[in-house]
C-alpha cells in the first residue's frame, strides 16, 4: 500500500497526530461490539472534518486500498472490523452539532455526535427518537449506517424515519449531498437506500434529523404473567385494541431472575414473564387507553399490574429492563446476544420452538425484547471454559434464525448483518435478490473499496451479470415462501 | 399487455426488452402524464391483471399486495378489520402499485408517514426479467438493502413493482378538526408554528389557501378526539399572545370531518398542479408564490401542492410559479405536459449517481427512458 504513497498522502490530510500506525495503538479498533471477530487494520486516521474524510477516502481510492468506516464501535454485528491490509477511518472528531432548527424541526450534525448527544442538544421541547439502548456512546453515523432502532420503535420508526439529508463520501472520493433539511427531494429516494447499508455505500459526513416534540405525558406499568404465551397474547390484545404504546418490552423468567437480583426493583422471582408497558402522547388520550391497557393485562391472565407512580419509579422499570444484558453475565460466565425478528402473532410460539432449542442443546436461552415490533433478542448463555460449548451456542444460535424465517420473520431487526451474519443472507433472500442488492452496491461503489466483505454472503465482483430467479431450496421444501 | 402472474409479468418483461422495446408499467392510468410522456412506440404492460390481496395479517397489523389492485379496494378489505394503509392521497381508482410508483400521498402523511414509511418489503420484476425481492413481512428488519424505498416514487423508471408488503395502522376510533380561518398569510405560519411545537399527536396538520383567504387544519383522532381539538384552540392565542379571535381568526371544531378532508384532498389536484418540496416556515414564500393557485401544505411538513384553475396562459402562471418558488425543488404532476421539463435538474453529484443506479438496475433502458429526473 505504501507503493502508492498512501501513507504519505494520508499524513498531509490529518497530519502525524492522527495517523495511527503502531499496532499498540491499532489494537484499540480491532472489534466493534462484537468481540468474536477481530483484526488489526494496516493504520487508521482520525479526520477533523468531512473534506478530511473526502480526502483520506480520495487517496484510498487513488491507492486502490479498501477501507472500513469507524463510528464509536458499538456494532454488534463485526460492521466496522477493520480489513488486515485496509485503511480504519475513525470519525470521532467529527462531533459536533451543526445546527438547530426548532421551529422547522430539524438539527444537522456531524456523523461522531452521538445519539444522546441529539436528543440533549433539541431538550427539553424536543427529542430524537430512535434510541439504540447503546445511545450513550453510538453515533449518529453508526445508527445511519446501520437503520438503528430501540424500545420506541414500534411506534415512532427507525433511523430511517428520521433522516431527512446527509452528505456522503462516495468510495471514488466524490462529496454529494442526498436529500436535505426538506423532504422530499424529486428523484430516486437515495437517502433510503443508504440508511442502513453498513457502511458499504459511502461514509455519511454530514446527517439531517427530524426532531419531534417531547409526549405531553407518559405512563407506564409492568404486569406479571405466568408464562410468555400469557404476555405475548397481552401484547396481541393491546395492539389489536387500536392501541399503540410507546414502548413494549417483555422479559422471560430466566430475566427477571438474573435482573432481580441487579436491580432490586422487588420483582416476583418465579414468574414466567414481565411486560413493560409505556404509552405516550397527549394526557387526556394516554389516560384513557392506560386504563384499557391496565384492564387487558388483568383479562390476560395477569393479577400483578404494578403502574409508576412517578418518575423515580418508572425510571427503576426502565433500569431494570436495560439491567437484563449485564445480569446475565451473573448468570453465565459467556453469551451469544441474538437478534431476530418475527411476526408478532407468531411469538408465544416462536418462543415455546426456542425453549425446545435450548433444551436440545443443553443450554440456557434467556429473552429480553421488544415485544411491540416482534424484535427478540434471545440470549444463549454458555460457558466458553468448557470444551465445545461456544461452539453449540453458536450453531443453536443459528438455529433461532432459521426459527425466526420459518416463522416469517427476519434474521436481524437493528444489529445489522455485518460479517457475523452474512452467511445467513442466502437463507432469507434468493439468488435474484442477492443480485439486486449487488446492482445498488455496484451504483455506488464499482471498484467495492468501502467496507468490502460485509453484507453479502460472498464477494462478488461488478462486472458479473446478475443471474435470473431459480428457486430456493427452502422455497422447495415449503419452508419459505416469496410474497 | 396484461399479465395475470409475476411469473408472466417476469417473461414480458424480458421478451420485450430483448428485442429492445420501451416499456411503461401502468397502474389505472389515472394520473398517466405525470412525470411526463413517454417516446412513441412505448409498450404499455398493465397490472390490471395483479389484482391479489395475497394475505392480510390483521393481528400483525400487515398486508401483502399485488400492483394492480385498487388502493380504494384494498381499504374496504382492511377496514372490515378495523385497519387501514395509512395513505390517503386524492384517489378515484389508482392502483397500490401506482401509488409506490409515484409515492404520492394525502393528509395522514403527517402522523404515518409516505408510501416510503410504510412498505416493509417489495417484489420488482426488473428487465432482464428476473423478479426480486428486498424487505420482508414484519415492520422491523435490517437485512440487505432496502429498494421498497429506491422504487417508491421511481415511476416505473427501474422497474415493474409487482407486489408490496405493507404496514397497517388501526383506523382512529373516533376525528374531530380544529379549523381555524385567517386572511394574513403570517398569522397562519405562526399558528403552523405554534401547533408543531407542541406534541399535539395530531393525524393531520395541513393549511389550505385560496383567493387570499386561508385555513389551518388540525385533526385529532382517539376516543379524546373533540376535546383535543378543543383544547388546541387555545394554542392559537400563543401567536400573539391574545385571544385567538382578536387576532383574527375564525375558530370551530368540527367533528363530522369526512367532507373537509376529502375537499382538502380533492384540492390538491387540478388542470396543473406544482408540488413543492420545503420547510414549514417557507410557507408564506409558498402562499406568495401561489398567485390564483389554490395551495395544500401539509404545514408541519413543508411539503406543498399548488393548484392552478384553468383560465388564459395555465403554462405561463405554472412557469411564473416555479420561478418564484426556485430553489426550492418543484414538479409538475397534473399538467406535466405544458411545461419543457417537468422535473427539477437534479444537483450534478446526485444525479450522476441516480444515472448509475437507472444503469445497473435497468441496463437495457427498458423502462420508460428519459421520462424521469434529469433525463434519466
Ligand atoms: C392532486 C392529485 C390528484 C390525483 N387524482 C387522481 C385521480 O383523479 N385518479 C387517480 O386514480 N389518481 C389520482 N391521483 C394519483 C394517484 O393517487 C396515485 O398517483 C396513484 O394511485 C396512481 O395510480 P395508477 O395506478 O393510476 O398509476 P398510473 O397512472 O398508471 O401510473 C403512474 C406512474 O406510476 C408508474 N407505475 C404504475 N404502476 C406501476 C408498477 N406496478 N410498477 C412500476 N411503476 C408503475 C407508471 O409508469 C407511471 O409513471 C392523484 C394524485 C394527486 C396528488
Ligand atoms: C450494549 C449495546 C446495546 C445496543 N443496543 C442497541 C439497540 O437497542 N438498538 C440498535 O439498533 N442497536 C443497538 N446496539 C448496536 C449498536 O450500538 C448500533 O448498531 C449503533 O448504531 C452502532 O453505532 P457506532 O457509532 O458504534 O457504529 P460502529 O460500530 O462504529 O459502526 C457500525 C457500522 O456503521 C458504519 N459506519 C459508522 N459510521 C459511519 C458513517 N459516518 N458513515 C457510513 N458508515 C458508518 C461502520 O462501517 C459499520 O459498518 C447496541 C450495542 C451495544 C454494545
Amino acid at each position: 500500500m505504501d507503493g502508492h504513497g498512501l501513507v504519505e498522502r494520508l499524513r498531509r490530510v490529518v497530519g502525524d497526530r492522527w495517523l495511527l500506525l503502531d499496532e499498540h495503538d491499532l489494537r484499540t479498533y480491532e472489534s466493534d461490539g462484537l468481540l468474536q471477530y477481530q483484526q488489526v487494520p494496516r493504520l487508521a486516521v482520525l479526520p477533523g472534518t468531512g473534506d478530511e474524510v473526502r480526502e483520506c477516502v480520495a487517496a484510498c481510492a487513488a491507492a486502490g486500498v479498501p477501507w472500513v468506516a469507524r463510528g464509536a464501535g458499538s456494532g454488534l454485528s463485526g460492521g466496522a472490523l477493520p480489513i488486515k491490509d485496509g485503511v480504519l477511518i475513525v470519525l470521532s472528531r467529527l462531533n459536533r452539532i451543526l445546527e438547530v432548527d426548532l421551529d422547522n424541526g430539524r438539527i444537522c450534525v456531524e456523523p461522531g455526535v452521538t445519539n444522546a448527544a441529539v436528543s440533549a442538544a433539541v431538550a427539553p421541547d424536543f427529542f430524537y427518537p430512535p434510541d439504540p439502548s447503546s445511545q450513550i456512546v453510538c453515533t449518529i453515523g453508526g445508527n445511519v449506517a446501520e437503520n438503528s432502532g430501540g424500545a420506541h420503535c414500534f411506534k415512532y420508526g427507525f433511523t430511517t424515519n428520521y433522516v431527512t439529508g446527509l452528505e456522503v463520501v462516495l468510495a471514488d472520493g466524490e462529496q454529494v449531498t442526498i436529500g436535505g433539511k426538506a423532504l422530499d427531494t424529486p428523484g430516486y429516494d437515495l437517502l433510503g437506500a443508504f440508511v442502513g447499508s453498513e457502511g458499504t455505500l459511502g461514509v455519511a459526513t454530514k446527517i439531517w434529523l427530524r426532531v419531534v416534540p417531547v409526549p405531553e405525558a407518559t405512563r407506564t406499568l409492568v404486569a406479571f404473567f405466568d408464562s410468555t404465551r400469557q404476555a405475548g397474547e397481552a401484547v396481541s390484545a393491546i395492539v389489536q385494541a387500536g392501541i399503540v404504546p410507546g414502548a413494549i418490552e417483555m422479559m422471560d423468567a430466566t430475566t427477571i431472575r438474573a435482573t432481580e437480583e441487579m436491580a432490586h426493583a422487588g420483582y416476583p422471582v418465579g414468574r414466567g414473564a414481565a411486560l413493560l408497558v409505556e404509552l405516550d402522547g397527549a394526557e387526556a388520550e394516554c389516560d384513557a387507553q392506560f386504563a384499557q391497557v391496565t384492564a387487558i393485562c388483568a383479562e390476560q391472565g395477569s393479577d400483578d399490574v404494578r403502574v409508576s407512580r412517578d418518575e423515580a419509579e418508572r425510571q427503576l422499570f426502565w433500569k431494570t429492563r436495560k439491567a437484563a444484558f449485564p445480569a446475565m453475565g451473573r448468570i453465565s460466565p459467556n453469551y451469544f446476544v441474538q437478534d431476530g425478528v418475527v411476526p408478532r402473532t407468531t411469538l408465544p410460539d416462536v418462543l415455546v420452538r426456542i425453549d425446545e432449542l435450548a433444551a436440545e442443546y443443553g443450554l440456557v436461552v434467556a429473552n429480553v425484547f421488544h415485544a411491540g415490533d416482534g424484535n427478540l433478542h434471545p440470549l444463549v448463555c454458555f460457558d466458553a471454559a468448557v470444551e465445545g460449548q461456544a461452539a453449540r451456542a453458536e450453531e443453536l444460535a443459528g438455529r433461532i434464525l432459521d426459527v425466526c424465517l420459518e416463522a416469517g420473520g427476519s434474521i436481524t431487526g437493528e444489529h445489522g448483518v455485518g460479517v457475523d451474519k452474512r452467511k445467513h443472507m442466502g437463507k432469507m433472500f434468493a439468488e435474484a435478490d442477492l443480485a439486486a442488492f449487488q446492482r445498488l452496491r455496484c451504483a455506488f461503489d464499482p471498484d467495492g473499496q468501502a467496507n468490502p466483505g460485509k453484507v453479502m454472503p460472498t464477494p462478488r465482483l461488478c462486472g458479473e451479470v446478475p443471474g435470473v430467479y431459480r428457486q430456493h431450496p427452502l422455497e422447495a421444501a415449503g419452508l419459505a415462501e416469496r410474497f | 399487455m396484461g399479465p395475470t402472474s409475476i411469473e408472466e409479468a417476469a417473461s414480458a418483461v424480458a421478451e420485450l426488452s430483448k428485442q429492445g422495446a420501451r416499456v411503461r408499467p401502468a397502474g389505472a392510468g389515472s394520473r398517466a402524464e405525470w412525470g411526463g410522456a413517454d417516446a412513441d412506440g412505448t409498450v404499455t404492460v398493465h397490472t390490471g391483471g395483479l389484482d391479489r390481496i395475497v394475505a392480510h395479517n390483521p393481528g400483525d397489523f400487515t398486508a401483502i399486495v399485488q400492483a394492480g389492485v385498487p388502493l380504494a379496494a384494498l381499504q374496504r378489505q382492511l377496514a372490515r378489520e378495523g385497519q387501514w394503509l395509512a395513505l390517503d392521497p386524492p384517489d378515484l381508482g389508482g392502483t397500490v402499485g401506482g401509488l409506490v410508483a409515484t409515492a404520492d400521498s394525502g393528509p395522514a402523511r403527517h402522523r404515518y408517514g409516505g408510501v416510503r414509511d410504510l412498505v416493509i418489503g417489495i417484489t420488482v420484476v426488473l428487465s432482464d426479467g428476473s423478479v426480486a425481492r428486498s424487505g420482508g413481512t414484519v415492520i422491523k428488519n435490517v437485512a440487505g438493502y432496502d429498494l421498497g424505498k429506491l422504487f417508491a416514487g421511481s415511476y416505473g423508471t427501474l422497474g415493474l413493482v409487482a407486489q408490496v408488503a405493507l404496514r397497517l395502522h388501526p383506523l382512529p376510533a373516533g376525528t374531530a378538526t380544529l379549523v381555524a380561518t385567517t386572511g394574513d398569510p403570517a398569522t397562519l405560519a405562526a399558528a403552523v408554528r405554534a401547533m408543531s411545537r407542541h406534541p399535539l399527536e395530531a393525524q393531520a396538520l395541513d393549511v389550505a389557501w385560496r383567493a387570499g383567504e386561508g385555513r389551518l387544519l388540525v385533526r385529532f383522532g382517539g376516543v379524546t378526539a373533540a376535546a383535543r381539538a378543543g383544547d388546541a384552540t387555545k394554542l392559537l392565542s400563543d401567536v400573539s399572545g391574545s385571544p385567538a379571535a382578536s387576532r383574527g381568526f375564525d375558530v370551530d371544531v368540527v367533528l363530522d370531518d369526512e367532507a373537509i378532508w376529502a375537499a382538502q384532498r380533492a384540492a390538491q389536484r387540478g388542470p396543473a398542479v406544482v408540488k413543492v418540496s420545503a420547510l414549514p416556515t417557507d410557507l408564506p414564500a409558498v402562499l406568495a408564490a401561489a398567485g390564483d393557485a389554490t395551495v395544500v401544505s401539509r404545514a408541519a411538513l413543508g411539503v406543498s401542492w399548488l393548484s392552478f384553475p384553468e383560465g388564459t396562459d395555465l403554462a405561463g402562471r405554472v412557469t411564473a410559479a416555479r420561478t418564484a418558488l426556485a430553489p426550492h425543488p418543484t414538479v409538475v404532476l397534473d399538467g406535466a405536459r405544458l411545461v419543457a421539463e417537468p422535473w427539477p435538474a437534479p444537483d450534478p453529484g446526485v444525479g450522476a449517481l441516480m444515472r448509475r443506479v437507472k444503469e445497473r438496475f435497468d441496463p437495457t433502458g427498458t423502462f420508460r427512458p428519459g421520462s424521469y429526473v434529469g433525463g434519466i
